[in-house]
């Protein structure tokens, strides 16, 4: 509460993205946990909570007639826009949300404050919701080649892996102690996914520290002896996702890529994925276009190209597609890493699971895969996330590219999922809002030692509980297509622009009518006929068959929102930035084009004041064209959204 | 010349065709003066390949003559077939001779000029006979079922022989207070004697909708009374009307050296114009051409892919078409103001504007029904030039004359809205689909021609038989349907921000695994709906839809729980 300055402030203006004349005047509030906007007078009151770990960054912009601006720029890609009247109390608002924004210790953040009113039992059984050792055993471990390993129980051979690893019941202790000393962060190999049918294995870990010429008999073995598990294969696969340059350049720093000369039987293969700090910058150029106001087509596409993302998205998709084939089609083990490993080998041991084991593509085996693969493994959630105030060159959206590489393959196969987009972008939130347990910290070790589960709730029952809305309609478990490996098809096409995340809080860019939840309301409704109709058929009730539908159709009858389907669109190409008010009041009279007289009473009537606001702002330009008319064309097409 | 004269091969044997994910196959390979024949040679069960020759848009061949000896065991060709609904096949021919007189013949008769020659007029199937009414719906028709006309409209048929304008029908809808006399005047003063006619009365207001060819002002800015008072009409007495001309103001400017123009706020004084620059003709069907070759090269990078994509420009005309209907639709139903469309000739972005506006305004095109009327009334009977637009898609290395895929930009946008809109149209994608193959090869003769008076002319009425009724036969009509189709009476606004906007990968993407997959979804949410219908019994199907109409946007209710944690 010290760092709050200002805990109250009035007559503040919040002002929609879309259309800066959408505004509403209420009352601001810092809490320790929270930012408040309450919304005065308005009948469809809309309270805005924003949680400070949510917060990116706070912009102070410069002062406009209204006020002083002040941006807050979320991790989830909200951002919001409030004119304060006071210089001094923006600056003091400003300067209590910088500091409540970045926390500098993990008792600060969200979840160890956070109270849903359970007792200790049900904290405890939240925990126990996942259970990691049940998916091993689901994967078919342990067995007679791979037994969990107690070397790393209490931490010592690698503080950044989980205590438990599966490794092949043939390497011995030293054999492990030998290849974590070769490995960066002592990061050995150890197993991810192992496959049932054939016995194939991903398996993953750091980079060797071979230098230029460095070897280690241990490392060697242990990788023979990862291979020999496959009893089917003669050779294994080893990864390296980095892009050839890079991992050359790891060398001169004693670090490095495996020498097939060295290693019997391993294929080795480089896969271009970029690291953290190109994916960084490629993330904000995306953020930078999916905030532009009324781009041309043209300009949206050069922004999306330029920004590269999907480039990376696609070149993870590969490295995943290439893995799951190796292991599903040629029942080759393959040894997965990067630098740390990770990062990009998390991204890419997840996604080709994804594509390998259909239980993924379930709700509880999504979040199974996220526990295993990121959360235990060891990446590095609160400095790729930015829960803490630390080194910016830490932070890269490495989740969210896996959790986008599962919305693309979603996009491709509509049937093959049993959740939804928004099920994925509720695992995104919640990984960077710090509202819950999991997401904190960078290892195992770091959770245990700050006493998380007792002190932080874990979000995946939460997410459980909540799995109605994350139902996918149209899953189809029992399709063939959709039981083994998914085949995605990279070509370039078949990537799209993640709308839903990235311009989640611009509403009107979204379809008016959701297919998914008419899907979801007809299924759900036909489930319940079924079973009303068991039932009375069981008891054997008088009632006739559409008295019983009647009383039914009551309960579907759901409050509806038509104003929505009703929402007229920015059809002029508004840009607040030629415009200004003393020439839209003094055009507006003449004009008399989308002006005062309208009798709609939709939520977004704004939106013809801004259209009066272009086409005065145009009309009143400079005059293009000697013309006898009296009253200037308005020429809207030159800035207009048809101009590309 | 006969057709069959220019059939030199009818038959080869031992054939080998090669789609996009099918395995070849082997058979035989027969041309028939408008259709190209594959058969495998499997006796029971044979699957057979029937192509329109006039789907065919470009043939590349290429022949390997080993050695040099004609006929010998190494000759062979293959011809490379492209077709306008953007199928790609190949076909493998044993024997040089053979193979180039398959590929003579199917340029030949590919390209037949003459309307009479087409296949529409030989097609006979005996499900279907040729004496009845042809087409939907007619000016007349329009004029009886829309009530609020009748009092200040009337039907005019002052063109009954073409002669006033070539390219109207013969009966159009007029202000009463106008006669025919100045409706000839103000034909001559509008390029091509379009002159303004209503095109939609819209339900709530009375507000209209109409359209027009520019006005011939020229250089002397020329006036023409009778048409100044025929747009006074329209308005009748209200304040103000909008004149939304679909080019810019310097394009409307420089059309007045070439003796075109624009109306002149002195003259019209109770009109404002609006000016929306829109892409027409060559720059239109270049863009078409680029898109078809970025879609083609699944190698590309992304990188590529998107800058070829953006390249083509096409989703910018998307766009385009789409804002300007939005506006239109803002200045009829928000602000109760009348609006005349036109560009220059007004047969091509102005019947795509005013088309869409229709379907975003009035819930009666959005049904099969209303939305083939829609297409009856406001392209093949308004006089969008089919024929010269759709001489060639994208593949034809031919010169191009007048081609333009207008009207395949109107499907494009139409399943835009769709998308945004899944419940309120009553047809799904497929007719869309349906109907941007037949607009370019058809059995039919609907889409023959380029106006009413050259189908008088070659009798397309009498001699073929008309799509839109055959789609709307109830066995044929089905596979039509949107399943989670739910009326409703609002205007279905889209949004028109690049984001919301997609690439149509039904049609461009229509021969690759991709379309597969979906077609999978398609298949889901048909089985689910039905399993809904039967548990719930034929006469409950619509109430328990209807309750889930308008829905809210999927994630009102998460961003409720992420804001107020």
């Amino acid at each position: 509460m010290e760092h709050i300055r200002m805990p109250k402030v009035e007559h503040v203006r919040l002002v929609d993205r879309s259309s800066s004349r959408r505004t509403q005047v209420g009352t601001l509030y810092l809490t320790a946990t929270h930012t408040i906007f309450v919304g005065k007078g308005s009948e469809d009151r809309n309270d805005l909570w924003v949680l400070h770990s949510l917060v990116c960054n706070v912009v102070k912009h410069k002062a406009s007639q209204s006020g002083y601006p002040l941006l807050i720029i979320c991790k989830n890609f909200q951002v919001i826009r409030f004119i304060i009247p006071q210089e001094s109390d923006c600056h003091d608002v400003y300067i209590s949300l910088s500091r409540l924004s970045r926390p500098e210790k993990y008792e600060e953040l969200y979840c160890f404050s956070f109270n849903p009113n359970v007792d200790k039992a049900e904290r405890e059984h939240s925990w126990d919701f996942l259970d990691l050792k049940a998916e091993y055993s689901r994967m078919g471990l342990p067995n007679k080649l791979w037994h969990v390993n107690p070397i790393n129980r209490e931490y010592r051979v690698c503080d950044t892996y989980p205590a438990d690893l599966f490794v092949p019941k043939s390497v011995t202790l030293p054999v492990i102690v030998g290849s974590s000393k070769f490995r960066s962060r002592g990061r050995f190999p150890t197993l991810s996914y192992y496959c049932k049918e054939n016995h194939a294995t991903i398996c993953r870990s750091s980079q060797p520290l071979s230098g230029f010429s460095a070897r280690c008999l241990e490392d060697e073995q242990m990788l023979q002896a990862i291979m020999k598990s496959n009893p089917g294969s003669r050779f294994m696969y080893v990864v390296d996702t980095r892009p050839k340059l890079n991992a050359m350049a790891n060398r001169a720093a004693g670090k490095g890529y495996e020498n097939e000369d060295n290693y019997c039987n391993i294929k080795f293969q480089f896969i271009g994925i970029e690291n953290i700090h190109v994916m960084r910058n490629s993330q904000q150029k995306l953020i930078e276009v999916s905030a532009l106001h009324s781009p041309s087509m043209g300009e949206f596409l050069t922004g999306l190209e330029n920004s590269d993302w999907l480039r990376h998205i696609k070149s993870i998709m590969e490295a995943g597609l290439f893995i799951s084939k190796a292991v599903a089609e040629e029942g080759v083990s393959v040894l997965v890493h990067c630098s740390d490993g990770w990062d990009r080998t998390a991204q890419v041991c997840s996604v080709a699971s994804v594509l390998l084991d259909p239980y993924y593509r379930t709700l509880k085996g999504l979040m199974v895969l996220i526990e295993k693969d990121w959360v235990s493994f060891g990446h590095m959630f609160s400095h790729r996330c930015g829960h803490l105030i630390g080194e910016a060159k830490e932070v890269s959206p490495v989740i969210d590219q896996f959790l986008e590489c599962v919305w693309q393959l979603m996009e491709q196969f509509p049937c093959a999922f049993e959740y939804n987009e928004k099920f994925l972008i509720s695992i995104h939130i919640h990984i960077y809002s710090c509202h819950y347990g999991n997401f904190i910290c960078n290892s195992q070790k770091e959770r245990k030692d700050l006493c998380i589960k007792e002190k932080a709730h874990s979000v995946w029952l939460h997410l459980w509980e909540k799995k109605l809305d994350f139902m996918n309609p149209l899953f189809k478990p029992d399709q063939s297509q959709n039981q083994g490996l998914l085949r995605p098809s990279t070509a370039p096409y078949c990537f799209k622009y993640w709308r839903r995340l990235y311009n989640r809080f611009d509403r009107e860019l979204h379809p008016r009518q959701s297919e998914l939840d008419c899907l979801m309301t007809v299924k759900e409704e036909t489930q319940k006929l079924e079973e009303e109709l068991a039932l009375y058929e069981g008891v054997k009730l008088n009632f006739s068959k559409s008295g019983v539908l009647d009383s039914k159709q009551a309960l579907w009858s759901l409050p509806l929102d038509t104003s929505l389907a009703n929402t007229p669109q920015d059809y002029i190409g508004g840009a607040p930035n030629v415009f200004t008010l003393q020439q839209g009041e003094r055009e507006s009279a003449e004009l008399c084009l989308f002006g005062d007289q309208t009798k709609s009473s939709d939520a977004d009537n704004s939106d013809q004041e801004s259209g009066v606001a272009d086409f005065s702002s145009h009309s009143s330009g400079e005059e293009s064209l000697p013309s006898e008319d009296s009253v200037k064309d308005p020429d809207s097409d030159e800035t207009g959204p048809n101009r590309a | 010349m006969e057709l069959s004269e220019h059939i030199k091969t009818a038959n080869v044997e031992d054939v080998t065709l090669r789609r996009p994910f099918h395995p070849a196959l082997r058979g035989t390979l027969c041309v028939t003066s408008h259709h190209l024949l594959f058969s495998d040679r499997k006796d029971e069960a044979s699957w057979q390949l029937l192509i329109l020759l006039k789907n065919i848009d470009a043939i590349e061949k290429s022949v390997e003559n080993l050695f040099g000896y004609p006929r010998a065991v190494g000759s062979s060709g293959t011809i490379t077939i492209k077709c306008k609904d953007l199928l790609v096949l190949q076909l493998e021919i044993p024997g040089m001779e053979e193979c180039l007189n398959i590929a003579s013949s199917i340029e030949a008769l590919s390209s037949l000029e003459s309307v009479t020659e087409m296949y529409p007029f030989f097609y006979r199937p005996s499900h279907l006979t040729l004496n009845g009414p042809w087409g939907l719906s007619s000016t007349e028709q329009y004029y009886k079922q829309t009530e609020r006309l009748w009092d200040r409209w009337r039907v005019s048929t002052l063109n009954s022989d073409y002669s006033v304008c070539p390219s109207y029908p013969s009966a159009v809808i007029m202000p009463r207070e106008v006669d025919d006399d100045k409706l000839i005047r103000s034909a001559r003063f509008r390029q091509g004697g379009r002159f303004p006619v209503l095109s939609y009365c819209h339900h709530r207001n009375g507000m209209v909708i109409m359209r027009s060819s520019q006005p011939l002002t020229g250089a002397n800015k020329k006036r023409c009374k009778e048409d100044e008072l025929l747009l006074q009409a329209v308005i009748d007495g209200s304040e103000l009307g909008y004149i939304i001309d679909l080019r810019s103001a310097q394009q409307a400017q420089q059309a007045r050296m070439t003796g075109g123009g624009f109306e002149s706020k002195s003259f019209y004084s109770h009109w404002k114009r609006i000016h929306r620059h829109h892409e027409r003709g060559k720059v239109v069907q270049e863009s078409l051409i680029k898109l078809v070759e970025a879609c083609s090269d699944p190698s590309h990078s992304v990188d590529r892919w998107l800058s070829k994509l953006e390249n083509s420009k096409w989703l910018s005309h998307v766009h385009s078409a789409l804002s300007t209907a939005g506006l239109v639709v803002e200045c009829v139903e928000r602000d109760g103001h009348s609006v005349l469309v036109h560009g220059s000739e007004g047969t091509d972005n102005t019947l795509l504007v005013s088309s869409l506006a229709q379907l975003i305004l009035d819930p009666a095109s959005r049904t099969v029904t209303g939305f083939l009327c829609l297409l009856e009334r406001e392209w093949i009977q308004a006089g969008h030039p089919f024929q010269q637009r759709c001489a060639h898609s994208a593949y034809s290395h031919a010169r191009l004359k007048q081609e333009c895929p207008i009207f395949l930009l109107l499907l494009d946008c139409v399943w835009q809205v769709w998308r945004q809109f899944p419940l309120a149209l009553e047809f799904s994608e497929a007719l869309l689909l349906r109907l941007a193959q037949e607009v370019y090869a058809s059995n039919y003769g609907t889409f023959l021609c380029n106006s009413e008076q050259e189908r008088c002319a070659a009798g397309v009425k009498e001699n073929t038989h008309c799509l839109f009724q055959s789609l709307l036969r109830p066995d044929i009509e089905e596979q039509y349907l949107n399943p989670l189709y739910e009326p409703t009476d609002l205007a279905i606004w889209p949004s028109v921000h690049p984001q919301s906007l997609q690439l149509w990968t039904g049609l461009f993407l229509r021969w690759t695994e991709y379309a597969q997959n979906m077609e999978e979804a398609r298949e889901e949410v048909w089985s689910i709906v039905k399993e809904h219908h039967e548990q719930a019994g034929p006469d409950r199907t619509n109430n328990t839809l209807s309750t889930h109409c308008d829905t809210l946007t999927p994630f009102e209710n998460l961003m409720d729980e992420l804001t107020i944690l």
